[in-house]
């Protein structure tokens, strides 16, 4: 029996970021958001049931498909829009747009355009939160989430070898979508043994075809534990998943006719929002909507009314001081 | 808008006007006719979109032999590309930005532009890698960079950035039949814009900067998408009785300095805007060899001033953008100023009419 507290913090977490995800869809055609949107519409059960998972001060490094991660982390909403507007007030000061979401207080790291490049940063943190365990005793973990497509650069491998030698607090989390851009993933990896081919550097794996959230947390929860508890160095997590709209952009691109739209319905069918849904009674669910709604449209206001920088914000930040 | 010259359109019997994009595109599809060795490949280049156009129909023409997707696997790719070119093919490898060519960096510094050299002319890498600079629609510090000085810096390597779709096509296919390698800078901006072409095939020389606009007062030498800028500038400069001779260098290493220091003798002022940072840059090798030939040659110094990016990253949100880059008008200002010196008073150009960073909406 799935308890209903956590099913509802689960629904809301997801539907939250299919709603502004969905509202930045509708709205962009206003040219208010002059930033490239990698929307993960279809894709939310992944971030929520690893975010779900971790505490405030765990930490997660994500791709440019960010919205979902820096919401399901705990990244704060308002900042997040106001970021997309090109606002001074948003997460990066309005300098770095959608792909580039960050909030180090919620345990966000900053999120790369450029694929793979955030894997072995992540490492990086996992090597400190290790040296810093040996001084505080608490065990941090720090999740590096990446495409199929992230897993063919040389980094990423390079990454998984360091991780594994070192027995690193990293969790990787593949979001397997099939898709890189509009390729499909027979044409880039010749086998799809992924998980077998990370097994050998001796790191436990674990595959999910359907993209359950309870699943996900549930491996993500026992992941965690064993780490902190000091039984166990990196894991990887394979997460097949689908991706809803365009590769960037607001738009449903099934016309396009580069990819399946029987696989498309297969997974609307598993949708975990819907299926999240009908485990709540009509009361809490209304009530998720109805707080899922005013976080929206108060993230809406405060980015319209926020302003844009100031000239001098060009040059500040070049260096630290 | 034409960064090009009349003498370049009409030498041509059978030309028309067609986008950028597409004479790049005509390119690819005349050397690949002409020559079986020639090959295209990397990321996205055989997907439906076909980097914007740029090689779209070319997997039907040619087979998925010689037209063909890669892993995201840069590094690797750009060492295939070498070893293909070495044993003798062509190979042509695209990456949409160049930002990604940093994954690239130490294939094509240590292994492109040194093997014909430390093999003693054994081996010739006969490659040319495609790349395209990204600005605006919040492309941001990863996807709007230009960092052609890298490669200029580099003995071995030769770098063109062709400003119109006439040079892009001649330049493309000198490119392609260079026995070197040739790194070949494209600039999303430019895609859209339209030049007279030939429907026949032709080289542009590589090495061998354009004229675009003659003038008297003040040389303005402008790279890549600069060149529209510049020719924006010349414009308003022209309201104000200022004549600016444009140039552009079209190919950035080798660079053609006589054809530079021939104007800087006639009009005594040189200024140049480069499509990237200062420090470092095609503009700081530009004035540096202007200044060492005028030493040489007992000429007069001329006056000489740069603009480029702001020295900063380039930020996404709109307002802050618009100051890292230069443009038409704070072009116009800076050669009034030094045409007139202290003199030459506030001026404020008109406002520019739409241009293609208007038009684009991105996203990439
Ligand atoms: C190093 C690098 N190469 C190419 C690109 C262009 N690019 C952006 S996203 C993408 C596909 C990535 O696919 P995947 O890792 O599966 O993630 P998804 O977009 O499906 O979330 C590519 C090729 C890039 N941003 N960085």
């Amino acid at each position: 029996m799935i308890d209903q507290i956590v099913t509802a913090r689960l629904y809301k977490s997801m539907l939250l970021i299919r709603r502004i995800e969905l509202r930045i869809a509708e709205i962009y055609h206003t040219d208010a958001i002059k930033s490239p949107v990698h929307l993960s519409v279809g894709q939310e059960s992944i971030a929520v049931g690893v975010c779900d998972a971790l505490e405030k001060d765990d930490i997660v490094s994500n791709t440019y498909r960010c919205h979902a991660t820096y919401i399901a982390k705990g990244g704060d909403l308002n900042s997040m829009m106001a970021e997309l507007y090109g606002k001074e007030t948003g997460c990066a000061g309005g300098k770095a747009g959608s792909m580039h979401l960050v909030d180090i207080k919620n345990g966000v790291m900053g999120a790369s355009a450029v694929v793979g490049t955030t894997i072995p940063v992540a490492a990086g943190y996992a090597l400190a939160m290790q040296k810093e365990a040996l001084l505080t005793g608490r065990r941090r973990v720090i999740v590096a989430l990446c495409g199929d497509g992230g897993t063919e650069e040389g980094c990423f491998y390079e990454t998984i070898n360091f991780a594994a030698l070192k027995k690193l607090p990293i969790i990787f989390v593949v979001e397997n979508n099939r898709l890189a851009i509009h390729t499909p993933l027979e044409k880039r990896w010749a086998t799809e043994r992924l998980c077998e081919r990370i097994e050998t550097y001796g790191i436990k794996t674990y595959k999910i075809d359907d993209a359950d959230v309870f699943k996900i947390r549930e491996i993500m929860t026992n992941a965690i534990a064993a780490i902190r508890e000091g039984t166990s160095g990196p894991i990887f997590i394979e997460c097949a998943t689908y991706r809803w709209l365009e590769h960037v952009g607001p738009l449903d691109d099934h016309s396009d006719s580069y990819r399946d739209t029987a696989e498309y319905q297969s997974w609307k069918d598993k949708d975990q929002i819907t299926r999240l849904a009908n485990m709540l009674d009509v009361e809490t669910r209304t009530q998720v909507e109805n707080e899922v709604t005013l976080l929206i449209q108060d993230a809406e206001k405060f980015a319209e009314e926020s302003s844009y920088p100031a000239a001098e914000e060009l040059y500040t930040h070049v260096y630290a001081n | 808008m034409f960064t090009q010259t009349k003498e370049d359109i009409q030498q041509h019997s059978n030309t028309r006007l067609i986008r950028y994009v597409d004479a790049l595109r005509e390119a690819f599809e005349e050397e690949m006719a002409r020559d079986p060795k020639v090959f295209l490949f990397g990321l996205d280049v055989d997907d439906h979109k076909g980097i914007q156009g740029s090689t779209v129909g070319l997997k039907e023409k040619f087979g998925a032999d010689r037209v063909f997707g890669t892993p995201l696997s840069e590094d690797a790719m750009t060492g295939v590309a070498i070893g293909a070119a070495m044993a003798g093919l062509r190979p042509i490898h695209v990456h949409i930005r160049m930002d990604f060519m940093l994954l690239c960096m130490n294939q094509l510094i240590n292994m492109a532009a040194k093997s014909h050299y430390i093999y003693n002319g054994q081996v010739q890498v006969p490659l040319v890698v495609r790349t395209m600079i990204g600005r605006s629609w919040g492309q941001g510090g990863q996807h709007s960079q230009a960092l052609h000085s890298l490669f200029m810096h580099i003995p071995g390597l030769k770098v063109v950035a062709p400003a119109n779709a006439h040079d892009a096509k001649g330049c493309m296919i000198s490119a392609i039949r260079d026995n070197n390698p040739v790194i070949f800078i494209e600039h999303r901006l430019l895609y859209s814009t339209e030049g007279y072409v030939p429907t026949e095939s032709y080289a542009v020389p590589l090495g061998k900067a354009r004229i675009l606009t003659e003038g008297t007062d003040i040389t303005i030498v402008a790279i890549s998408h600069m060149v529209m800028e510049a020719l924006r500038a010349k414009k308003h400069l022209e309201a104000i009785g200022i004549n600016a001779e444009v140039i552009d260098p079209v190919t950035l290493w080798p660079l053609d300095m006589d054809t530079i220091m021939q104007s800087v003798k006639k009009t005594k002022r040189l200024l140049v805007i480069d499509n990237a940072w200062l420090t470092c840059g095609a503009s700081s090798e530009i004035l540096t060899r202007a200044l060492e030939i005028c030493q040489e040659d007992d000429i007069a110094i001329p006056s000489m001033s740069r603009m480029g990016f702001a020295p900063t990253t380039c930020p996404t949100t709109r307002p802050l953008e618009n100051l890292f880059y230069p443009n038409g008008r704070t072009i116009a200002v800076k050669a009034h100023q030094m045409v007139n010196g202290k003199k030459a008073g506030l001026w404020e150009p008109a406002i520019d009419a739409k241009t293609e960073i208007d038009a684009f909406k991105g996203p990439f």
